[in-house]
Formats: structure tokens, sequence, C-alpha cells
């Protein structure tokens, strides 16, 4: 099962109701994925030579400003925090490498669950509404959103088992589906040094993305390669810095719906996760044809 | 007209109101408002009634139809009209993939475009499709007729048994067992009397001819080392 569910805006005035567009989205897909839920959302774009990065860790009350004070005094760089439940989004202009390095070495519990520029990314295991609430996303700002219900069929109900995967820097990945070459695939990143949370299959078909991305491909390339190395049956959802990307397996069984008015681009593992928004009964609503990389914004 | 509001009643609720109506009832004409793309909306009706349905329609709409019209203005979800009997289904948007599965009988018209695996295992139904239709569309078909006025995607009819099929636009592929066959005037005849019921102006004359070769029907000796 599972549901995965895109906003895209197009039109800017919509921009400060994107968490309360979004929210009955997500909500409708409860049934297909009851277990956990995520999104990743964009929004208040760090300054230039910042990173923005979304911290998570199992313990409520963990100590996130303590951290962000050893992080400012290993790296002397600017360092800002900013509690969101049990995340945490870290801006900060210090190396990259040298913020994940240092959260390895001292905070093995820390998750990293996705950098960038605009991206935060929460997830949590429980229904997709409280887990909206924890994050306080109603009130959202921002430019696009993608989100995931969860309903688990390879690996286990967890926290760090759940979507969105990042996928590089901005970038993440949800799913609908399972893939069948996805140990065999796990090796071989693993052997190119990508490193794995879970057991999870998403995780893997995300770790390859970002291994594809680093090597030079372009997104477009990147989903291309992914058609023809992940085995399996999906529908994935890949935001991106500026916009979000729809691609289906050749046999594309997973279901999936795109519809588009003139304010925004929705999708869905459903349309009635998409009919709540405002204009939907007039949009253009299609169903994605397999092997076809539907995306807006750039790359 | 009846009205309906499928926010208030729920889909139980519309569904339970048109199945308690006697086959005599003079209660013909309904509108279901607000279908906000919910599920088996207008599913196994059994009476000479016309159900119009004022928006998009999710799942399995009109599925195991029998007499009745149903009418969707807007985007049908999979399996639209999947395993209808008789009676009508008309979809003014494109239609997600399955559409008419499996379907006995009736008519289903689609004005968009049918997604994958369009008219999939049908068994008597007639499908027109104004715009085209997906991969797989009409796998292993075994009664009724497919007509598409645009193109057809991978493997069409593949496995096809006696379903015809008449398409106007690009085939991409024809599927296993499945070939082009030439139209005689009783096709013609039969073709414009499908579009003409779908409501749809096109030339018969315009449209290909595809159906079984029947060679998968028997176990074939000769092919024993591929299965």
């Amino acid at each position: 099962m599972c549901g995965i569910v895109g906003l895209y805006l197009k039109n800017p005035k919509l921009q400060p109701k994107l968490g309360e567009l979004f929210k009955p989205m997500l909500i409708e897909m409860t049934s297909r994925g009851p277990d956990s839920a995520g999104v990743a959302i964009y929004r208040n774009p760090a300054k230039k030579g910042f990173t923005k990065f979304s911290l998570a860790h199992d313990d409520a009350k963990f100590g996130w400003k303590k951290l962000s004070t050893a992080l400012k005094t290993a790296t002397k760089k600017q360092v800002s925090v900013q509690q969101i439940g049990n995340h945490a989004i870290i801006t900060t202009n210090a190396k990259e490498e040298a913020v994940t390095a240092w959260l390895r070495e001292h905070h093995k519990d820390v998750r990293i669950v996705g950098s960038g520029q605009a991206i935060e990314i929460f997830k949590e295991t429980g229904l997709p509404e409280k887990v909206y609430e924890k994050f306080d996303l109603a009130k959202a700002k921002g430019s696009h959103i993608i989100g995931h219900t969860r309903m688990a069929t390879e690996s286990a109900v967890t926290t760090a088992g759940s979507h969105p995967f990042a996928t590089g820097a901005d970038l993440c990945l949800v799913h609908n589906g399972s893939l069948s070459n996805h140990n065999r695939l796990r090796e071989n990143l693993k052997r190119e040094g990508l490193e794995f949370q879970t057991e999870n299959d998403t995780e893997v078909a995300a770790a390859y993305m970002t291994w594809k991305l680093r090597q030079g491909s372009s997104l477009k390339q990147t989903l291309e390669d992914g058609i023809k190395d992940l085995d399996g049956f999906y529908t994935f959802c890949v935001g991106t810095h500026d916009g979000f990307a729809v691609v289906r397996d050749p046999i594309a069984c997973k279901h999936a719906v795109l519809a588009e008015t003139d304010d925004w681009v929705a999708m869905a593992t459903e349309f009635r996760a998409i009919a709540h928004l405002p204009g939907a009964d007039k949009a253009k609503i299609w169903e994605p044809a397999p092997q076809t990389i539907y995306n807006w914004g750039g790359h | 007209m009846i009205e309906i509001d499928l926010e208030k009643e729920g889909v139980r609720g519309v569904n339970s109101r048109l199945h308690s109506l006697p086959k005599d009832t003079n209660e013909r004409h309904w509108l279901v408002k607000n279908p906000m793309g919910q599920h088996a909306i207008a599913c196994g009706l059994d009476a000479p009634i016309t159900v119009e349905i004022a928006g998009h329609a999710g799942f399995y709409c009109g599925g195991m139809n029998k007499q009745a019209e149903v009418i969707v203005h807007g985007h049908a979800g999979p399996g639209v009209a999947e395993n209808m009997m008789s009676g009508i289904v008309r979809v003014d948007g494109n239609a997600s993939q399955s559409a008419g599965a499996t379907g006995n009988g009736g008519l289903l018209v689609i004005k968009g475009d049918a997604a994958s695996r369009c008219g999939i295992s049908m068994k008597g139904i007639d499908i027109v499709v104004g715009g085209s239709v997906g991969h797989m569309s009409a796998f292993m078909a075994q009664r009724g007729h497919l007509v598409v006025l645009g193109d057809a995607g991978e493997a069409l009819g593949d496995s096809i048994y006696e379903a015809r099929l008449y398409v106007r636009g690009k085939v991409t592929s024809l599927g296993a067992d499945c070939i082009e066959k030439q139209m005689t005037e009783h096709h013609l005849a039969k073709l414009a009397r499908f579009l003409d019921q779908a409501e749809i102006k096109a030339n018969p004359h315009d449209f290909r001819r595809y159906g079984s070769a029947r060679k998968l029907y028997n176990f074939n000796i000769d092919h024993a080392d591929a299965y």
C-alpha cells in the first residue's frame, strides 16, 4: 500500500497557505498508510553559503541547543537551531561534510534526515494527522511539499524507515511500491561508499539516486538510469530544490494521478487526496504514463 | 432530477439509496454532488435509471452496472465500469488504468484518454475511447469491442481471444497473438453503430481492425520447449 502526495504551487500568492492546502491531501491517504507519515517541505531558503540540516532524535527532550553550541565551537562557524517536535533544523555556514562527520563522531543517535538550502524533512511513526500536528505543518508556508503515508511491507515500522528519504542536497524521494533487487543494489552501493540506516528498499533507491547525482548525472538522467537499474513496482515522487518529479516503473500498476491548474500541480496515489484543493473540480487530470519523467520547476 | 450530496450521505448512503430503487421506479434521474474522488460510486446498480456524477470519481465507479446509465462529469479513477453487465457508463474526462476491466456487457464511453490495461480481460463489453489508450490494453480480451480514436500503447491485445479492436491512430506494438485483420462491410457497419451510440463523430473507414491470430488457443506440441 502506502500513499504518496505532492503539491507544487505555481502561483506564489498561495505560498502562505501551503501547509493548510496540503493537510487534507496527506490525511486523506491515511487509509493507505496508517503506520507512519513524513513530509518534505521547501521553505525559507538559507542564505548563500549556508546549509539547513534536518535532524531527528528519538528522545523528544534531546538537547538541541547544547548540540548546536558544541557544533559552533567545533566548526568555528555560525550555527542556529530551531526545534520542531523531535526534529531540529540546524542552519550553518560550516561545510556539509564537516557537520556530517562531527555529528557521526559526537552524536551517533542523531539521524540526519535531509539537508539542503530549502528542504526540511519531518517523519515519524503514527497516524498522518498526528504527525502533521506534531511538526506544526498546518501553518507552514513554502513553495512545494511532498508527503508519504506508510503501510510497511518491506521492513519495520520505525521513524528511520519512514519516508521521505533524502537523496542529496535539497532532493528527497517518496515511494509507493516495493523493489525486488534492493538487497543486491544495497551491497553494490555500500562498496561505492554509501551508508544505510535501515533495511528499507526505498532507502536503497534514494542512495542510488544520491550516488548517480554525486557522479554528476542530471536529475533527469538519474531518473532515466533508475528505470533501468531499479527492479520492482514503484511510483516515485521526487522533491527537488524548485519543484518535483514523478516517475513510474514500466508496468505502472502502482496507482498515480496528476492534476494541474494555473495555480498548482498535484500528484497523489488516489485522486481523492487532490479533490480538496481549490479548483480541483476544473483541473486537468490524468494518469502518468509508465517510464516517463514528469517534472515541474527547474532541473 | 433528484440530488444527493455524497459529502453528507457518504458512498454507502448514496449507493444504498440507488440500490433500494425498484426496477419500475419513477425516480429515474439522479445527480450525485460532491463526489470528491471517492471510490465505488454508483456501483452495483440494477435499475433503468440515469445517475450523473457532478465531478471526479475515484476507483471502480459504475462497477458491476446493470441497466443504468452512469455519467461521470470529470475524471474516472482505476477500474471504471469494471465487470459491467449492461447499461452505459460515460466519462467526460480521462480515465485511469483498467477501464472496463472484465466487463461482460454494456457500453463504456471515455471522451478523453484511458490509461494502461483498458479493457483488460473484457468479456463482452463495448468500449469507445475518444482519446488514446495505454499499454497492455485489451490484454486477454475475450469478447466485445474496443474502439480507440487516438493511439494505442505497447502490446495491444496481448493473448487476445475473440474481442475485436478498432484503432484510428498509431499502435505502438501488438501483443502476442494479436494481428491486424481485414475490415469488411460488416465490421464498418458495426463500428459505425458503436460510434453512433457513443455520440462520437468519426469515419469508420479511418480505423484499422485487430484481433486474434488464434495461435495461442490450444497447446502446441511443437512449442513444448517454450513452456
